[in-house]
């Protein structure tokens, strides 16, 4: 824990200088102005597009320093701390359900929200969850059915359907 | 006097079985979408404004429509609680604050009282908003004309302080949680230059076998307010839940029955103090343009802890912490009809989205629409009362079917969740691009929680971010640069100064302690 502190600072601190750098661009149809010109005042007494997100960033990194300090003196738990930042079975559930739902997101990308999510809570339910594949099988089909009628037929929210689109359409003729 | 007769005559307008019908339907359908993270007000009033045009071709009145939408925005003002406090998922921005407490005396047992604590606070703010809104709508207004840009990024610097100064986490965590939303809500454009800012490109194009499959849109259009609160409160949150509890989730068994609700009735005055606060703050912030109901519940979570002798009890479970936020989301939700329909600004999204539904409908919102069109005004006023009651008997009958998500076995719950978080980024965006954000968020959400990092407050500033960047700078451009516009202004300078005290709390309170222990 405690060397994930210093590391997070580290990281934390490393992005808000990126973020600063990034706050001083110009616009790019303007190339003659130079980068950090946008971050003070115009001679109108305006704050240019960069102040705003400059000088926050410049507090976040000040901040991480400041974390860094309390690492250095072991005032904050977590630089206190000899437990580890993550253990066996929180890297295990963190790769199993992050990974899944990354996954997930993929699927619905590929063969749409309703497919996406009959396989997801299958994944979910049977497998992490050790529930019975009636069980299973009842809420998963169950549920982007009610998410169809919910969204795409009374909301109007139409669903991404990837390449199981025309599937749907004698849907679509039936009940919009 | 003249306010009373017109009132009973709205009221009377309201109850007719139409427009009761209206009322009943659109506090269940904003109940609904309330509760369901990634729908607030602002969804189902948008989504529903157009088959209001099929209202007002049925009933043949302008009211009735408006009357219809109204009753949405209350009920998804209740509802917001609910998901805050069964899920630990705000519904809405408005009920952020909601989940502070609420979610903790949920995971205590208590989850009937938390309910019963937020629907009663509920009724209590927006009656008490509906009657200053009735009494005090002019000179209120006229207060809130007084608010410019320096007055509203005071209040909005009050807001951050008051995270800092007094939220009892780690301060420069806090600080760089706080900073880290500011910049956040300002990928995209700059609205006063128009020039693109913090685009980092597409992240894709590091991996171009994903460019045919996956397609993005970018940061062009900024990172929404959703898809961070979602990300953290609904895919960081679950996994942190997962992980903290090894999986054997205990939901609350939750004693539902008319006794224990009574209960909870009764202990309500305990809550009485937040309750107070919320409905005056919450009406006040509420009435300010671009502030609305957000900042309300956030300002008077903080103010009502600020005021408590007992502040270490707050984020573990206390019914003030609870009632606070509520009364003032219901309270500022009230409160922001009041510049739309006075000076025809909106105070809020959703009164923007009812403001457009106005002039659709024929109408001219401003100064003359009390005295040119009562016929419309008394009746909208009347409903406000009506939805109000109609809103906290659905919710207090409905508490036995919100906590039957509690009692759910977690490895049901936890992807049902997933589930409604992903599809509720997208329902509220049509953007895949944003529901991978989601999901990146939620990720990172997580690895800061396990090392203290508060998220709160970067929620809170992504939210305020649109509001407190253009007010500084258009602020600024008034004064020509000078800082001291903040403090120069009557109505400004001591919000300002009240917000420095809070800002420099921490190190008082170091330097104070130093001290003592040095005496010592």
């Amino acid at each position: 824990m405690r060397r994930a502190e210093l590391v997070t600072a580290i990281v934390l601190a490393m992005f808000s200088m990126y973020l600063m750098w990034k706050s001083g661009e110009g616009p790019s149809w303007d190339p003659d102005i130079a980068r950090f010109d946008n971050i003070g005042f115009d001679e109108t007494g305006t704050p240019g597009s960069g102040f705003w997100p400059f000088w926050l960033s410049l507090a976040m990194l000040l901040s991480c320093f400041w974390v860094m300090f309390n690492w250095w003196r072991r005032t904050s738990p977590p630089s206190q701390s000899d437990l580890p930042y993550m253990d066996g079975y929180s890297w295990k559930m963190m790769l199993l359900v992050g990974g899944g739902l990354f996954a997930f997101l993929g699927v619905v990308e590929w063969l749409g929200f309703y497919v996406g999510i009959f396989l997801f809570l299958v994944y979910y339910l049977k497998f992490l969850g050790k529930h019975s594949w009636v069980k299973t099988l009842i809420i998963s089909l169950c549920t982007p059915v009610f998410c169809f009628f919910f969204f795409d037929v009374a909301m109007r929210i139409v669903l991404p359907k990837g390449i199981t689109e025309p599937f749907f359409l004698p849907l679509y003729d039936i009940f919009l | 006097m003249e306010v009373l007769p017109s009132l009973l005559d709205g009221i009377f307008q309201a109850l007719q079985p139409v427009n009761l019908g209206l009322c009943v339907l659109g506090v269940i359908i904003g109940l609904f979408v309330g509760a369901m993270p990634g729908l607030g007000s602002v969804n189902g009033v948008a989504i529903l404004l157009p088959f209001t045009f099929v209202i007002q071709e049925l009933t043949g009145s302008v009211s009735s429509p408006m009357i219809f939408l109204a009753a949405i925005y209350y009920g998804a003002m209740y509802g917001g609680a609910i998901s805050s406090i069964t899920l630990g998922i705000p519904g809405a921005s408005t009920a952020v604050a909601t989940t502070f407490d609420g979610r903790p005396l949920a995971l205590q047992g208590h989850a009937e009282r938390a309910l019963v604590t937020a629907a009663i606070a509920s009724f209590v703010g927006a009656t008490v908003a509906n009657i200053l809104f009735t009494l005090f709508a002019p000179p209120l207004a006229g207060v809130a004309l007084k608010f410019g840009n320096p007055e509203i990024f005071a209040l909005m610097l009050l807001a951050f302080s008051t995270f800092i100064g007094l939220g009892g986490d780690d301060i420069p965590k806090t600080i760089i949680s706080i900073a880290l939303g500011l910049v956040l809500a300002t990928v995209g454009f700059d609205i006063i230059t128009g020039e693109p800012r913090l685009q980092f490109g597409d992240p894709l194009d590091f991996f171009p076998a994903t460019k045919d499959l996956i397609d993005t849109t970018g940061f062009s259009h900024g990172i929404r307010f959703l898809v961070l609160a979602i990300g953290v409160y609904g895919i960081g949150e679950m996994i942190w839940t997962i992980n903290s509890t090894r999986g054997e989730v205990h939901m609350t068994e939750a004693n539902v029955n008319f006794k224990s609700v009574w209960a909870a009735i009764k202990a309500f005055p305990k809550a009485a103090k937040g309750t107070f606060i919320g409905s005056f703050l919450g009406f006040f912030v509420g009435i300010l343009p671009a502030a609305g109901a957000t900042p309300g519940s956030l300002m008077s979570y903080g103010v009502t802890k600020m005021l408590s002798k007992d502040k270490d009890s707050y984020g573990k479970g206390n019914v003030n912490g609870i009632a606070a936020p509520e009364a003032a989301n219901n309270s500022a939700s009230t409160g922001a009809m009041l510049p739309m329909m006075t000076l025809g600004i909106p105070g809020s999204p959703t009164t923007a989205v009812l403001l457009a539904g106005m002039v659709i409908w024929g109408l001219q919102p401003g100064p003359l629409l009390f005295s040119e069109q009562p016929e419309f005004v008394w009746p909208l006023i009347g409903s406000f009362y009506v939805s109000n009651v109609v809103a906290v008997l659905v919710n207090l009958a409905f508490i036995p079917v919100f906590l039957w998500m509690l009692r759910m076995p977690f490895t049901i719950l936890a992807p049902m969740i997933f589930v409604l978080s992903v599809i509720g980024t997208y329902a509220a965006y049509q953007n895949m691009f944003d529901v991978w954000l989601m999901l990146l968020f939620g990720m990172g959400a997580y690895l800061l929680r396990i090392l203290d990092y508060p998220l709160a407050p970067a929620v809170l500033a992504i939210v305020l971010g649109p509001i407190a960047e253009p007010t500084l700078r258009q602020s600024l451009l008034l004064s020509d640069g000078e800082f001291s516009i903040f403090i120069n202004r009557p109505i400004a300078g001591p919000i300002t100064i009240i917000a420095l005290i809070l800002l420099f709390l921490p190190v008082a309170k170091f330097a104070w302690d130093k001290t003592r222990r040095q005496a010592a």
